[in-house]
């Protein structure tokens, strides 16, 4: 009978969890992958919105609150993050910072729009600002609006016939082929092969020996940082030889660390970069990140700081903290970067959440990423 | 007196369970939902490990069968209620399935099985995009409405699925005090005896697999309304090692124990949270502490120190009793 | 072709890493019925003991590699055996896998703390530049793993028939009693198996983690691949372990290459549980009669 007791307990331990917290801060709720499958990119996430609180708070706060911001973790699980999300709301914040796994995005989602909380995520799949939720924001463009900027590519500069693509078999990579197949069908080109691998996969011996026998005349690359690395270290190997295009992930520091020679040449059109230092901002961002944890910040990174740069500036501009008036207020909002520059680059978001802003084609050169041409805002 | 004493426990742990939501915010009761949920598909594994001695680490696919199939049809118009029989009868006969390999393989070998059945379960849900979505998942499945009572609020599922639990938990509370719950017991301490004494072994262990199941499939449709997003990945075998744990860290073959650990392993994370990043290492240290120190889980820790301060009720010196993981 | 020879090679280098993890994984379980599922992270710990040694400490590599390999035969071989499966053992089989999948949960969880999420690049032992064999490519390193896992089963082989020490490691691992009137010390036998086991992981944490690169969650897919070559290729033979090994690296490239990717990771399965039920002595293995 005493095993009930010890029920009991935990019973009554549940019933007291409610966290009590400070009134007279801002909280703001940073949700994100800190451990599971995410952890590298939530730690960028977490790591990024840290620099930019800690700014805030010295430039005065938001609406003259010093900014309090709780972490959540998730733990890469959908489940768990919507319970989170909703513990965050509980807790009291009045905006929400992720998740970056569209997944997850797409659950928790719904609680922060049951409860007219705006939420910026990181996440890129093009589902996410389809739903109808005015409440979710992007911190750089979905994958429908980022992977069509790369076309002009294959189209005019490479001048392609024949493409392969080579993707990571989440729903992320899902996401990112799914609109390049559509995309390249519109622009008349011929898809040859089309090569999913698995998430956490170290073997592509099999996966670059298909696309060399494919005949192609490029490969477009979607794949997270790791596999991307192990892809490029094999494609090295084999000798493949047509251009490797990515998204995003494929020139990142992470990767050319990790790949090393192997990740010379590759190509990517990225939302933002941490080596596009010759923008002030960013460079900026780049110094005080390595300074502070000692490693190059990833786009993730950059996400994450733009996200609480926005949710300041943006209530701010709304004058109050209200949820309702702020999602009213990000409808066709700009922030160019003249009047906001922490935005890092001139940022507009649309009637759906989606973002745009200009973005760069990077290649890798002497192991080092290069911007070799800057894309305008689609 | 005893008995008396037990049934007012119960009485008493349910009107807890009634009134803890009460006043709390939608994120506690979002846990206690999930605590509940987690604890009929443990409920259904300790039915399997506990008390028939069948090491099983596919209980999560077995979630993601009942949770797909009520999804489905429940998007397609169906009741939850109605949807409800399909799903249980698809994950009893599945069940009945995996249980076949337990009559020739035991401990890690059938480990094995189950975790490669589940991930074959998951590979499939993936890529079969035309009916699961694959990577994308399902979403907005509703949430069963029963005319006068909707369940749409949080408050309002919690007890739609207490009221579940407390079925189902009566029903495992017949089962194993039913002569099919003795034979599962037989089977665990010793088949080759249990099958001389006529008991059907065969029929038995193939019975705690589908019952265990099935128990995992009303897990799994409890989730698809209650998170009303379901992929893959959330019923990957990382999450079978999960309810595995929940049994083994509350008690496995005592009949509260499930209940005990889905607790302590969905209320851990919140428990130890001033250590931060820590607490899944902290969490993994003292499961092995605890399986060297007492195997039986917490219940059993219970039973250790009762039977150290107030003596051991001795029935037979030469006979060990009780659950024992084999 | 080419593509066909391409394919079957890397499977062989694959393979031969899974067949080096396996090894130990029948050694242990001969010596002490030991399953460990903790065994896919004895492989990836090591490889970040090595990192602490060169990126934190400063230690030249070769220094590093050595001070890796002995803190990981201690760790992973000596306190595994006495802290988790010396006590647990007794209380049955079932609490011993739970223990180890907590093991594998807490290195995990501990190196991603303590180390960092992040992948990180390793230095590779051997060149890495490619080699050109009839229009496939494969690196120094890939033939190097190959050569050295048929070294490790070939002196294995040697040492477990033709010495002292080996003959009474199989007689303390075929019956513990009997050995044990013979005057055979069945403890250190039994021991000498962790050790080896733990030398092993680390010998194939340094072969491939170059290749892999150094990450926590290395170890969830190649414990799992390299139990399931130990079971196809035979629980109770050293050999069977390699052939399991193989067999699997080269399946697994194929079918990825000529039949499907998406179900590329159901294979290794499928013929886990086809084995288990219709040969669960596995290709190699003699049958022992147990009670399974």
């Amino acid at each position: 009978m005493n095993r009930r007791v010890i029920l009991a307990l935990s019973a009554a331990l549940l019933m007291g969890a409610t966290a009590v917290q400070a009134q007279d801060a801002a909280k703001i709720a940073m949700v994100a992958e800190l451990s599971g499958a995410g952890a590298p990119a939530g730690t960028n996430w977490r790591d990024g919105i840290k620099i930019a609180i800690e700014e805030i708070n010295a430039a005065g706060g938001i609406l003259g609150k010093q900014v309090e911001v709780s972490e959540y973790d998730t733990q890469t699980d959908p489940q768990v993050s919507r319970a989170m999300v909703q513990k965050a709301i509980d807790e009291g914040a009045f905006a929400i910072l992720g998740t970056i796994y569209s997944g997850s995005t797409l659950v928790n989602m719904l609680v922060a729009q049951q409860n007219e909380i705006p939420q910026f995520v990181g996440s890129e799949a093009p589902t996410i600002v389809q739903k109808g939720n005015p409440f979710v924001f992007r911190t750089s463009s979905g994958s429908q609006k980022g992977v069509p900027a790369l076309v002009p590519y294959f189209t005019d500069t490479l001048k392609a016939k024949k493409v392969a693509v080579a993707w990571v078999n989440n729903e992320f990579g899902k996401g990112g082929r799914d609109v390049f197949t559509a995309e390249m069908e519109k622009a008349g080109i011929e898809i040859v092969t089309d090569v999913p691998s698995e998430q956490g996969a170290t073997d592509y011996a099999s996966d670059v020996s298909k696309l060399k026998e494919s005949g192609a005349e490029a490969v477009f690359v979607y794949m997270n940082q790791e596999e991307a690395a192990r892809f490029l270290i094999e494609a090295k190997k084999q000798g493949l030889s047509m251009p490797l295009v990515g998204e995003v992930t494929l020139t990142e520091a992470k990767v050319i660390e990790l790949a090393g020679g192997a990740a010379e040449g590759a190509i990517a059109h990225v939302g933002v970069t941490a080596t596009a230092t010759d923008i002030p901002g960013i460079a900026e961002f780049n110094e005080k990140f390595v300074a502070q944890f000692k490693r190059n910040p990833t786009h993730d990174a950059i996400k994450g700081y733009i996200g609480a740069w926005a949710t300041k500036y943006v209530t701010e501009k709304v004058g109050e903290f209200d949820g309702a008036k702020f999602a009213e207020t990000m409808k066709n909002l700009c922030l160019p970067v003249a009047e906001y520059p922490k935005m890092l680059l001139d940022t507009c978001w649309d009637e759906t959440g989606e973002m745009s802003r200009p973005s760069f084609m990077v290649q890798v050169k002497d192991g080092k990423p290069v911007v070799i041409g800057t894309v305008p805002a689609n | 007196m005893r008995a008396y004493l037990s049934w007012l426990l119960i009485a008493l742990l349910l009107v807890l369970a009634i009134l803890a939501p009460i006043g709390q915010g939608n994120y506690i009761t979002y846990v206690l939902t999930s605590w509940l949920v987690f604890s009929i598909a443990a409920m259904g594994l300790n039915l399997t490990l506990g008390y028939a001695g069948q090491i099983s680490l596919a209980q999560a696919s077995f979630m993601a069968i009942g949770a797909y199939t009520s999804a489905l049809l429940t998007l397609a118009g169906w009741h939850w209620m109605a949807a409800l029989v399909p799903a249980l009868l698809l994950c009893f006969v599945v069940g009945l399935v995996l249980g076949y390999p337990a009559l020739r393989v035991k401990g890690h070998f059938l480990a094995f099985v189950t975790l490669a059945f589940n991930t074959l379960v998951f590979l499939v849900l993936r890529n079969e995009d035309w009916l699961t979505g694959g990577n994308y998942g399902l979403s907005g499945m509703p949430r069963p409405d029963f005319g006068f009572v909707s369940t749409m609020k949080q408050h309002n599922f919690y007890y739609f699925t207490l009221a579940i639990t407390v079925v189902a938990a009566a029903i495992m509370w017949w089962i194993v005090r039913s002569p099919w719950g003795r034979g599962f017991k037989a089977l665990r301490e010793n088949p080759i005896r249990a099958e001389s004494l006529g008991v059907d072994t065969r029929r038995i262990t193939l019975l705690a697999f589908a019952i265990g199941s099935t128990y995992g499939g009303l897990a799994g449709a409890l989730i698809s309304p209650l998170v009303q997003f379901i992929e893959p990945g959330s019923f990957a075998v990382g999450h079978s090692l999960r309810i595995l744990l929940m049994v083994v860290v509350g008690g496995a073959g005592f009949f509260f124990g499930p209940f005990l650990g889905a607790g302590v392993v969905i209320l851990l994370p919140e428990l130890l949270r001033f250590t931060e990043g820590y607490y899944l290492i902290i969490y993994s240290a003292l499961v092995i502490v605890m399986l060297v120190f007492t195997p039986r889980g917490l219940i059993g820790l219970w039973g250790m120190l009762r039977d150290r301060f107030f003596g051991k009720p001795q029935i037979r010196a030469d006979v060990e009793q009780g659950p024992k993981l084999k | 072709m080419s593509q066909f020879l391409q394919v079957l090679l890397s499977g062989l280098a694959t393979g031969s890493i899974y067949a080096l993890v396996a090894i130990g994984f029948t050694l242990v379980w001969q010596a002490a019925q030991t399953v460990n599922f903790a065994q896919g992270e004895f492989v990836m710990v090591p490889a970040f003991f090595v990192l602490v040694g060169t990126n934190i400490l400063g230690f030249p590599l070769a220094l590093s590699l050595g001070l890796a390999l002995l803190l990981a035969i201690a760790l992973l071989g000596a306190v595994f055996k006495k802290l988790v499966v010396d006590p647990i053992l007794p209380s049955g089989g079932i609490s011993l896998i739970i223990a180890t999948m907590a093991l594998g949960i807490l290195l995990r969880e501990s190196v991603k703390e303590f180390y960092g999420a992040e992948a990180q690049p390793f230095p590779a032992m051997f060149p890495t530049n490619p080699i050109n064999v009839f229009g496939a490519v494969v690196s120094m390193q890939d033939m190097l793993n190959l050569l050295i896992s048929l070294a490790v089963v070939v002196v294995l082989t040697l040492f477990l028939n033709r010495t002292r020490t080996g003959r009474s490691m199989q007689a303390a691992a075929q019956n513990p009693a009997v050995a044990e009137i013979l005057g055979v010390n069945v403890k250190r036998m039994v021991m000498y198996a962790f050790l080896i086991n733990a030398a092993l992981a680390a010998l194939a944490s340094f072969l491939i983690t170059p290749v892999y690169l150094a990450k926590f969650s290395n170890g969830e897919t190649l414990g799992l691949v390299a139990f399931i070559a130990a079971i196809v290729g035979g629980f109770n033979q050293i050999r069977g372990a390699l052939v399991g090994g193989l067999l699997i690296g080269v399946l697994d490239n194929l079918v990825a290459t000529y039949v499907t990717a998406e179900y590329r990771a159901a294979l290794p399965l499928i013929l886990l549980i086809f084995i288990i039920l219709v040969r669960p002595q596995g290709i190699m293995g003699t049958s022992e009669g147990r009670a399974v």
